[in-house]
């Protein structure tokens, strides 16, 4: 199943397939690991719900909802 | 002498390092045309000194950053000897990620594999040997922390150093790698140095590189017509950044042995469970803010006054001697905070020594001029701004605490989704509330921000956010307002006066976001490190690197300013020295008066209007002077019988007496009522007053502090931003209270000003990159 890194519920995992975006924010996603085929564990949301945490490549990530939209994900199957 | 850069991820320890390489030799400036931090020191260990400059911390050589520009230019321009990488080994996969574009620059680079002792502890390994034939550069394993593997690093770069070395790129597998050495060839042909490097940017569109070599790009649009990638397409910049991991998840594995540790949660896995909580998490926060302020600020230590209602020195009954003074300085009634306490005990010290230094130059026979000069000119100023350091490092130590273990970075996620709405970012909160307490840490504190327009905003901002040292003006007119009025309440002018200071800020930011600081909000994609313990080093280290720049501006831009204020208001026009009402300062007071018109303090007011002028100058020293100055004043018109005790309430004007002997203003406003009755200025004149004083130009120190904080000649527009912002707020303020009809219009005004910026900008939309 695909859907949009922004999409994932708490403790779901996937793979990035795609990164949609611009400018300065698609390099920079690409700089801070999340090109395709990387893993993904979305591990919480901020308590208003944006940003997000995320696990890639053994660290911990934050980024925005808005930003998060533009990465197309592959879900893993629980 | 040898040029050696450090380079790496920002938290990879670099800092450390750098600080243990060059030990005392370090100094800290900007690189040109940007605020970041450009530091330089030297390293003497080794067979010859080697000057070792720090690279801002970067994750890659992108053009989007005014670090990574700064980076990228330092290593190609300026060709360093050898270029240290430093590594985080315990997040080794994208560390490496930026190894991989240094790489390709021709250039002798040696590899730190850093926070090896973290590792270990975690029960990992690496296997430093087989990376050092993959990448073909040497590898040292270090702790930074601990000072291990520096000096065998130092040498083995010394050897480097020596040794030239072409780029070399980790895309041979890459199906771009073709067309990568078609356009290396190409602009080495063009005599190009580091072909290799500019060749894989500008494959991948890099538009630093498209301006550079636009004759070149031509081979690079033939070859998309007839190459389409399954995944990517056309998109080269994501195949290169891919081609990249993809090097490099298959080349470190091998190195890398990593315990197996199943879903076992680590303690910061636990900690940020709590801290970063769905419901807690903002609660925790709040409670933290309030601790640092309790801690930093309070002067009635966990309560203990008000609970046990802890008897004052004076009931007490104690001797005037140095030990009662030292005693004063922890408790009085209550229990001082241990920032309270500081700064006490400096202004003890201060006032102690500076005494001393003044009854020494008087015994030396110095003329009343040299006297006033050294004594209210030279030592007060000083003393006013060195008792706040040990105070302002006490906060600027506990927000490093906060930084170094982690938890800032939380505190940035935590709160975005609120602050996103003005045009800043999570991370803009804490230099921002900071401001409550003191507008310089909380200026020094916006080097957080990664955004060069969010500092901007935030630095502007900061001074809205009512300060200690404001409060005392806020206390005391409203204390006059309520004596003289009798309207109001104290407490709840001096509180709305907080919110009027919030709204100001807000309404600012946003007004800067749509016009003069207009631009995408900067995007939040940042790494949230993990929890640690701070070390006490690492702690001193950033300590020292924020307190530097403020102790050198007190002894140069803060002395001579209060020095100029002194003169001009202890001197005439004809050079001799005078009470205040006939200084040069007075004069000037009357000159601008009439600017003051729309506030209510201006050309309306008959005699002695000037007071109010006169004061906001001299706030700019300390804000607590504009209540002094009042205090001064008073004691002027009264011996001179401008205001006479008919022309007060009679029992005020005996308490103003006995203020006025005992010369120690208060925060009851008695020296304002005499104001009140020189000038008969009104009410919301002095709400206006204000207004005016809290939103404009901040003391001397926080100037000085701004300056150093902003980006190159932007102090002077935002020294116009303070007083245009302070002369629109205040004669707001003044025009709706004395009409309160006026609220539609300035209603109108404001509506009409929001739909004019809005349909300008939808008409002039921003070039996005």
């Amino acid at each position: 199943m695909n859907k949009t890194l922004d999409n994932f519920q708490i403790g779901e995992s996937g793979t990035v397939k795609t990164v949609i975006a611009e400018g300065r924010i698609k390099r920079r996603l690409f700089d801070m690991g999340l090109t395709p085929g990387a893993e993904v564990y979305l591990r919480k949301k901020a308590p208003l719900g944006d940003p997000i945490e995320v696990t890639v490549r053994g660290y911990e990530l934050t980024l925005r909802n808005a930003e998060a939209a533009c990465i197309n994900m592959e879900v893993k199957d629980a | 002498m040898l040029k050696f850069a450090l380079a790496g991820n920002p938290n990879c320890g670099k800092t450390t390092l750098f600080n243990s390489l060059t030990g005392s030799t370090a100094h800290v400036g900007n690189w040109p045309g940007v605020t970041v931090d450009k530091k330089e020191g030297v390293y003497k260990k080794g067979v010859e000194p080697i000057n070792i400059v720090d690279l801002p911390g970067i994750y890659s050589l992108s053009p989007y950053t005014p670090e990574e520009v700064v980076a990228r230019n330092f290593i190609l321009d300026e060709k360093p000897d050898c270029v240290i990488n430093i590594v985080d080994t315990t997040n080794l996969e994208r560390n490496l990620y930026l190894t991989t574009q240094i790489l390709e620059i021709d250039v002798p680079m040696i590899i730190a594999l850093n926070m090896i002792d973290a590792l270990e502890k975690a029960g990992d390994k690496i296997d430093e040997k087989q990376l050092e034939r993959k990448l073909g550069i040497p590898v040292v394993k270090i702790s930074a922390l601990k000072e291990e593997g520096v000096e065998e690093l130092m040498e083995r770069a010394y050897e480097t150093a020596n040794i030239s070395r072409k780029g070399f790129t980790v895309l041979e597998d890459s199906a771009l790698m073709h067309l990568i050495g078609d356009v290396k060839i190409a602009l080495s042909g063009q005599g190009v140095e580091n072909p290799l490097f500019h060749a894989v940017k500008l494959v991948e569109n890099d538009e630093m590189e498209v301006e550079a070599h636009k004759n070149t790009i031509s081979m690079i649009d033939e070859f998309k017509k007839t190459f389409s990638d399954d995944i990517f397409g056309t998109d080269f910049e994501a195949m290169v950044a891919d081609a990249r991991y993809k090097y490099i998840s298959k080349n470190y594995s091998p190195a890398m042995s990593k315990q197996e540790k199943g879903v076992k949660m680590t303690k910061s896995d636990k900690a940020d469970r709590i801290l970063t909580n769905k419901w807690a998490g903002i609660p925790i926060f709040l409670a933290v803010l309030f601790a640092i302020f309790h801690l930093t600020f309070s002067e009635d230590f966990l309560w203990f006054g008000a609970i046990f209602k802890l008897p004052t020195i004076e009931d007490l009954g104690l001797a005037e001697n140095f030990g009662t003074a030292l005693l004063a300085c922890v408790y009085d009634g209550a229990v001082f905070s241990p920032g309270v306490i500081l700064f006490n005990l400096m202004d003890l010290l201060t006032s102690t020594v500076f005494g001393w230094i003044g009854l020494g130059i008087e015994a030396l026979g110095a003329s009343e001029v040299v006297l006033g000069l050294v004594n209210d000119g030279i030592l007060a100023g000083l003393g006013g701004v060195l008792s706040f350091v040990p105070q302002i490092v006490f906060l600027l130590l506990l927000l490093s605490i906060l930084e170094d273990t982690g938890y800032m970075a939380r505190v940035a996620f935590i709160l975005d989704r609120i602050f996103r709405k003005f045009g800043v970012s999570g991370r803009a909160f804490i230099p921002m509330i900071m401001g409550f307490g003191c507008s310089i840490p909380a200026m020094i504190n916006t080097r957080t921000l990664a955004d060069e327009r969010e500092r901007t905003l935030t630095i502007r901002a900061i001074p809205f956010f009512t300060c200690g040292a404001k409060l005392p003006i806020l206390a005391a007119v409203a204390g006059a307002i309520v004596m003289a009025f009798g309207i109001g309440n104290a407490d709840v002018i001096t509180y709305s006066m907080y919110v009027v200071g919030l709204a100001v800020a807000v309404i600012t930011i946003i007004l800067m976001r749509t016009t003069t600081q207009r631009g995408e909000i900067a995007p939040f994609i940042m790494e949230l490190p993990a929890y640690h313990a701070p070390s006490f080093k690492g702690l001193m280290i950033h300590l020292w690197d924020k307190v530097k720049h403020y102790v050198k501006k007190v002894f140069t831009i803060i002395l001579a300013s209060t020095i100029i204020i002194w003169f001009i208001s202890n001197f005439g026009w004809n050079w001799q020295m005078c009470e205040i009402n006939e200084s040069i300062l007075a004069s000037i007071g009357q000159f601008i008066q009439p600017i003051f018109t729309p506030m209510g303090f201006g050309s309306q007011l008959a005699n002695f209007g000037w007071v109010f002028a006169v004061a906001a100058i001299t706030g700019l020293i300390a804000k607590e002077n504009v209540i002094a100055t009042f205090l001064t004043l008073a004691t002027v018109l009264i011996s001179s019988g401008a205001v006479t005790s008919g022309m007060i309430d009679p029992e005020i004007f005996a308490e103003l007496q006995e203020i006025i002997a005992s010369g120690e203003f208060g925060e009851t406003g008695h020296e304002v009522v005499a104001m009140i009755a020189a000038t008969g200025v009104e009410w919301q004149a002095l709400i206006a007053f204000i207004v005016f004083n809290m939103s404009t130009i901040p003391c001397f120190a926080a100037v000085a502090t701004a300056k150093g904080e902003l980006g190159k000649g932007k102090i002077k527009w935002t020294l116009l931003f303070w007083i245009l912002t302070s002369f629109v707020a205040g004669s707001v303020t003044y025009v709706v209270l004395k009409w309160l009809w006026t609220i539609p219009i300035v209603l109108a005004v404001a509506v009409a000003v929001g739909f004019a910026i809005y349909y300008y900008n939808k008409s002039h939309p921003l070039k996005t990159k």
